[in-house]
């Protein structure tokens, strides 16, 4: 069936709409579907996100550990990876512990590592002074670095005199 | 409609052409993804809840040197034009404005701008810091948007996991968070036809391109924005180098390309130039890929200095302003469709006719002649 918006292309989605209680239902190619605002979730095959998500339950019968494993629920959030492999995003940060053995290989696939070798999140404000043993002069410097390197005078007077206090 | 005038510069500082390397490159971008800890992502979270979230990094950003005068918008109260025209000024990505007609705005979103950077809030992530500069210029870019970083994350608990670094809702992000995209005009490479080998070399690389507007925009103008394609297993540091490195080949290419084009075919580059120029003066109606094609010829020109004294920063100001909601905003008034191209011709003739008033007559002869 072709696409009823441009006629050109093959529909692949397709849409019930009620027109003053009438109920039509027309296809749409991904492209008028997009250009409309419908998410089809085509388009997300062509990357190795897209790939790995339509392999994500692909063998699934229903009666498969696969198939029950898609729909346990992170403990946090309660998404699943049923809903994972629909929107491509994943609920909260617990979820990358819930599920992480299939977030790992997606990771590894995707990135070529599964490890963070940059910048590491040093906590808020009382964290970090608490645990930095010269209570965050050496962040504090690298901070005064970095705002100046940005031209950021302004930060730069403010983190100097920070700096003044704590030494 | 929104004031715009109550932005610093209008949030376009980028346009200046002030940076290094301008004749090739029109700006830089750094973003980092940032998640909040305690609350669920994106597609999880519920109006309530994103509330809330918008709340906690308002209340952050105000006690930051970076963001402390941030101009706020909420962005899911705006009309249409006026998300169009963040959207335009790339203040706001595509998923945030909605700027199709009839798009869906996403209740509780937020946009925070101060100086050459911003914060999306609420968008794929909770928060996505940027900085845009003017030219190539990452360094600079970099330290500003980590700057902010540093001062956000010690007033906002971030998710980041010890093995995975920072979390995102889409796991192409997680790691650093971190996408440096260069925004480089490469009309030689188009021209000899080369651009495709090596955009190809590019991805195999592990850089990726995209169009003017990032993600699912479609390159016109011959204006590419290159950028690394992973965020996880390399620090910043080397995700930044690694990127600097391949656009400063890409710039040696691209000069080369000129190089051989003015050489070999002189009169014919010389030619499609000042037709561009032409075009661009005295056309009456000019639609928006025309125009980005025309301004790549005449930006070529001018790096060439084939055509003498056009700023590259009114080019690139005409990148922005000659976009559907700019040219609805100047007239103060939502546009009919087929007013725009009338419209965009007109204020095209406008700008360049005052260029070449402010730059005198020589401004339109080339500079063998005369």
């Amino acid at each position: 069936m072709k696409c009823s918006a441009c006629g050109e292309r093959e529909g692949v989605v397709s849409l019930t709409q009620i027109v003053e209680g009438d109920v039509r239902t027309v296809s749409l190619c991904a492209k008028c579907a997009a250009e409309k605002g419908i998410e089809t979730g085509i388009g997300l095959a062509d990357t190795p996100l897209g790939g790995f998500l339509a392999a994500l339950g692909e063998s699934a019968d229903p009666d498969a550990p696969l198939a029950a494993a898609l729909e346990a629920g992170c403990p946090s959030c309660g998404a699943t990876l049923r809903d994972f492999r629909e929107t491509g995003r994943v609920g909260c940060a617990e979820c990358y512990r819930a599920f992480d053995a299939p977030l790992r290989e997606l990771l590894r696939r995707l990135h070529g590592s599964t490890h963070h070798t940059g910048t590491r999140y040093q906590g808020t404000e009382m964290a970090a002074v608490v645990s930095a043993p010269d209570g965050g002069a050496r962040e504090l410097r690298e901070q005064l670095r970095r705002a100046i390197d940005a031209e950021q005078f302004e930060l730069a007077a403010e983190l100097r005199d920070r700096l003044r206090e704590r030494e | 409609m929104i004031d715009l005038s109550l932005l610093p510069d209008g949030g376009m500082a980028w346009l200046e052409a002030s940076g290094p390397g301008s004749h090739l490159v029109v700006s830089t971008r750094v973003r980092l993804a940032r998640n909040l800890d305690r609350h669920r992502f994106i597609t999880r979270t519920d109006p309530k809840e994103r509330e809330s979230i918008l709340a906690e990094v308002e209340g952050a950003a105000a006690a930051t040197a970076g963001l402390g005068r941030a101009v706020k918008f909420r962005v899911d109260r705006l009309d249409l034009v006026d998300r169009q025209l963040l959207h335009e000024r790339h203040l706001v990505s595509r998923e945030l404005a909605a700027p199709e007609t009839g798009g869906r705005v996403r209740p509780g979103s937020g946009l925070l701008v101060q100086d050459r950077a911003s914060v999306m809030v609420n968008e794929e992530d909770h928060l996505r810091l940027q900085a845009l500069r003017s030219g190539f210029a990452l360094e600079a870019t970099w330290a500003h948007v980590s700057t902010l970083d540093t001062e956000l994350g010690q007033r906002l608990a971030f998710a980041f996991h010890p093995e995975f670094g920072y979390l995102t809702s889409c796991p192409t992000n997680v790691g650093t968070g971190l996408r440096a995209s260069v925004l480089v005009h490469l009309p030689g490479l188009v021209l000899t036809k080369e651009i495709n080998k090596i955009l190809q070399g590019l991805t195999q690389v592990g850089l990726t391109f995209r169009g003017l507007y990032g993600e699912g925009s479609e390159v016109v103008g011959n204006l590419f924005q290159l950028s690394n394609q992973t965020t996880l297993g390399k620090t910043e540091r080397e995700l930044l180098d690694h990127l600097g490195k391949l656009v400063r080949q890409v710039m040696e290419y691209e000069e080369r390309a000129r190089q051989i084009l003015l050489r070999d075919a002189t009169a014919i580059l010389e030619d499609k130039v000042w037709r561009a120029f032409g075009l661009l003066r005295y056309a009456r109606t000019l639609s928006f890929e025309e125009t980005m094609n025309l301004l790549s010829g005449v930006r070529l020109g001018v790096g060439l200095g084939l055509i003498p004294s056009v700023g590259m920063y009114t080019l690139n100001k005409l990148l922005v302003f000659t976009q559907p909601a700019h040219l609805a905003a100047a007239q103060g008034r939502v546009l009919a469709d087929e007013e725009v191209p009338v419209r965009r011709a007109a204020y095209v003739r406008q700008v360049l006719e005052a260029e070449v008033g402010r730059r005198g007559p020589s401004a339109e002869s080339p500079p063998t002649q005369g």
